[in-house]
């Protein structure tokens, strides 16, 4: 995985003990030299060069600004936040960890239907409690997922590479099948349920309201979890426990000699990247406000490692971007009749636009596998170096 | 008793079209260490070929000309895909293979359209009488077909040049590089070979109730069958292949009286929770070799 990542600092990051951070004395960096730390807590920095705040801060800004674009688009984009919490969820164990799960469906739809049970009405047609508030369902969301993932992390955490990937990937069609037949809960394959209802103290986020119509208030709030989301990842990334993945992932048995409990950081792996499929999985559905059983299919665990492999393997930036890219594609697929006359927008043509949508999946898979491994992020690095070292080539 | 018999020989019949899967699977695995994803793709593909074949040349020559055709699809993709591949992690080469398996399977869902399309084959859905069991002629097919093609498959990896330099290079890649064994035909013959026994297992999947877009979700519990075996055994391969087929065919018969409570088509899942208890109880398979690693 060292190779995929194009990280090989990681190992020796592990062996330095971490220090106090905060309190330490920040000492001043040399002007002209953003690279140069001249402190332990300036290289641990969230955001260690100037660079990246600024960069941070315009793209939050434009993602802001964003929130006056058509509603459709909003609705689009909202989703596509869902999905890179969600992705941000499968790169903390597959890409930080190094442990492939196919598995991310499964953990989702845990998410989904325990936010849409616990916010559901109690006199409906299926299992509901009636707490609407997010502050409980969301947590409660990530919490029972993450249970999930530690139930499944002794067999996970036994296995390796290719034999777990098949484990996981058992385990969305076991999924499947229960949330098939569990139509109390679900409301069976064809039907579906209604999802949960994104309330915050009495205000609902799916209505329009007197701070802006439905999908700017979904959009905002999208957002706003996004961001929560991929700081605590970056966080998490960058403490003690992060560095500990990294070491498993680049070789265990390394990792172990030096002190890394392999079973306990296996499992922790699956409980956060649990909690965050489970999170997204409850806010995912708030959008459409219905759901159905058979959506939680290998296709979406697919669809899940393309977007961490498209944006960027451990990387939070990239998780995101690869989320936006992927949820996007379709919407772009849908202008391809008026490109290109051969490709039919009707589905009963072939090659019609969702052929192409899918098969594009797979081609972008193996064309950035092959051709960039680091994903977008890596084209971001090419990019950035280019520009560093303009006018000349190096 | 007969009952059971009946459906044991059922289990058998598509038992035997997992084994040929989980060979293919098994197959790449041994030569490149990578498992493919794409042998859904490749099986899907061998059957809408004998689709279109039988009905200008007959079912038997389709089902050749289908499998060399196949064979040479699963060659170039080895060539285009994963050969510039070597030597990266293996993970990466399987989701590629991922990749592959979408595209090819939209390409060939292109060919099925939205019906579903037969493959002509001699047996269809009819009864044989053996000593009093009744079951479909079609089992019994596919059981003594892939048994054949074991054996065969099992002497040429015996007696032959290349099955020798094929397990030499399953063995040690870099010694049998230096004994002069063209890692690289290796690498192509093992893709050829699954895709071959995928387009044969694709049509045994398609006799009968002829196949569909979704036909290709049959093989992904040859995956539960290799792991079942062991990821590196021919011989478990094949037989993963057959408990799988028989404990899914034992559960869709007798299920839905014993265990009602498990739902309505449990049998489909069966494949992975047998995988799940086996694994529970020895990580590499019945049959795998366990990981040896020198730190």
């Amino acid at each position: 995985m060292t190779r995929m990542t194009g990280r090989t600092g990681d190992l020796e990051a592990v062996a330095e003990p971490p220090r106090a951070g905060p309190a330490a004395p920040r000492a001043r960096r040399p002007r002209g030299r953003p690279l140069l730390y001249t402190s332990y807590s300036q290289d641990m920095a969230l955001l260690d060069t100037r660079a990246k705040k600024v960069w941070l801060a315009l793209l939050l800004g434009v993602a802001i600004l964003f929130s006056g674009l058509p509603d459709d688009l909003l609705i689009l984009l909202a989703g596509g936040y869902v999905a890179a919490i969600g992705a941000i969820g499968l790169n903390i164990v597959t890409g930080y960890a190094g442990q492939v799960s196919l598995g991310h469906a499964f953990f989702i739809a845990v998410g989904a239907y325990t936010s849409a049970a616990l916010s559901g009405d109690p006199e409906g047609r299926v299992v509901g409690f009636g707490i609407t508030n997010m502050i409980v369902w969301l947590p409660a969301a990530g919490l029972v997922a993450a249970l999930a993932g530690v139930l499944v992390a002794p067999l996970a955490a036994r296995l390796r590479g290719l034999y777990l990937a098949i484990v996981t990937l058992g385990l969305v069609f076991l999924g499947e099948h229960i949330f098939k037949e569990w139509d109390h809960l679900t409301g069976g394959p064809g039907v579906g349920r209604p999802a949960a209802v994104p309330e915050l103290f009495g205000f609902r986020f799916d209505v329009d309201s007197a701070l802006g119509t439905r999908a700017q208030s979904l959009y905002m709030l999208m957002l706003v979890l996004l961001v929560l989301f991929a700081v605590t990842a970056r966080n998490l990334a960058r403490s003690r426990i992060g560095r500990a993945f990294s070491a498993i992932r680049d070789r265990d048995i390394a990792a172990e000699v030096i002190g890394v409990p392999l079973t306990r950081y296996k499992t922790l792996a699956f409980a956060i990247s649990s909690f965050y499929a489970g999170c997204a999985g409850a806010l995912m559905y708030t959008i459409t406000g219905f759901f159905d059983p058979g959506s939680f299919n290998l296709l979406m665990s697919v669809q899940f490692i393309a977007m961490i492999l498209i944006g960027g393997v451990a990387t939070v930036s990239g998780a995101v971007a690869g989320a936006l890219f992927i949820t996007l594609l379709p919407r772009l697929t849908q202008e391809l009749p008026a490109l290109l006359p051969f490709v039919s927008a009707d589905t009963t043509q072939t090659p019609n636009v969702f052929q192409v949508q899918v098969a594009l999946y797979g081609l972008l898979i193996v064309l950035f596998l092959v051709f960039e491994p680091r994903g977008l992020f890596g084209l971001w690095i090419r990019v950035r170096a280019y520009w560093k070292s303009w006018p000349f080539s190096y | 008793m007969k009952g059971v018999l009946e459906s044991l020989i059922r289990g058998l019949g598509t038992g035997s079209v997992y084994a040929l899967l989980a060979l293919g699977f098994v197959i790449i695995y041994k030569a490149t260490r990578v498992i493919s994803f794409a042998q859904p793709a490749l099986m899907i593909a061998g059957a809408v070929a004998v689709s279109y074949l039988v009905q200008v040349t007959g079912f038997y020559l389709a089902v050749l000309l289908s499998t060399l055709l196949i064979a040479g699809v699963a060659l170039a993709v080895e060539r285009v895909a994963i050969r510039p591949m070597v030597g990266r992690p293996v993970f990466v080469v399987a989701i590629i293979t991922l990749g592959v398996d979408v595209v090819i399977r939209v390409v060939v869902n292109g060919f099925i359209g939205l019906d579903v399309r037969q493959v002509g084959d001699p047996w269809g859905l009819r009864l044989a009488d053996i000593g009093g069991l009744v079951v479909q002629q079609r089992w019994i097919a596919m059981f003594l077909t892939t048994a054949v093609l074991v054996g065969l498959l099992f002497a040429f990896f015996r007696y032959t040049r290349y099955g020798l330099a094929m397990r030499a290079a399953a063995f040690d890649q870099e010694t049998a590089l230096a004994q002069g064994v063209s890692v690289g035909m290796v690498f192509a013959l093992s893709w050829g070979l699954a895709g071959g026994l995928a387009a044969v297992a694709g049509t045994f999947v398609g006799t009968g109730q002829g196949v569909d877009q979704l036909t290709w979700i049959i093989a992904l519990k040859a995956l539960p069958a290799i792991i079942v075996g062991g990821l590196d055994s021919l011989g478990g391969a094949v037989i993963g292949g057959l408990v799988i087929g028989v404990v899914e065919s034992l559960v869709q018969s007798y299920q839905g009286d014993l265990a009602p409570w498990l739902g309505q088509n449990f049998a489909v899942v069966t494949p992975y929770v047998v995988m799940l208890l086996v694994l529970l109880v020895r990580p590499y398979g019945l049959f795998g070799t366990p990981e040896v690693e020198r730190v």
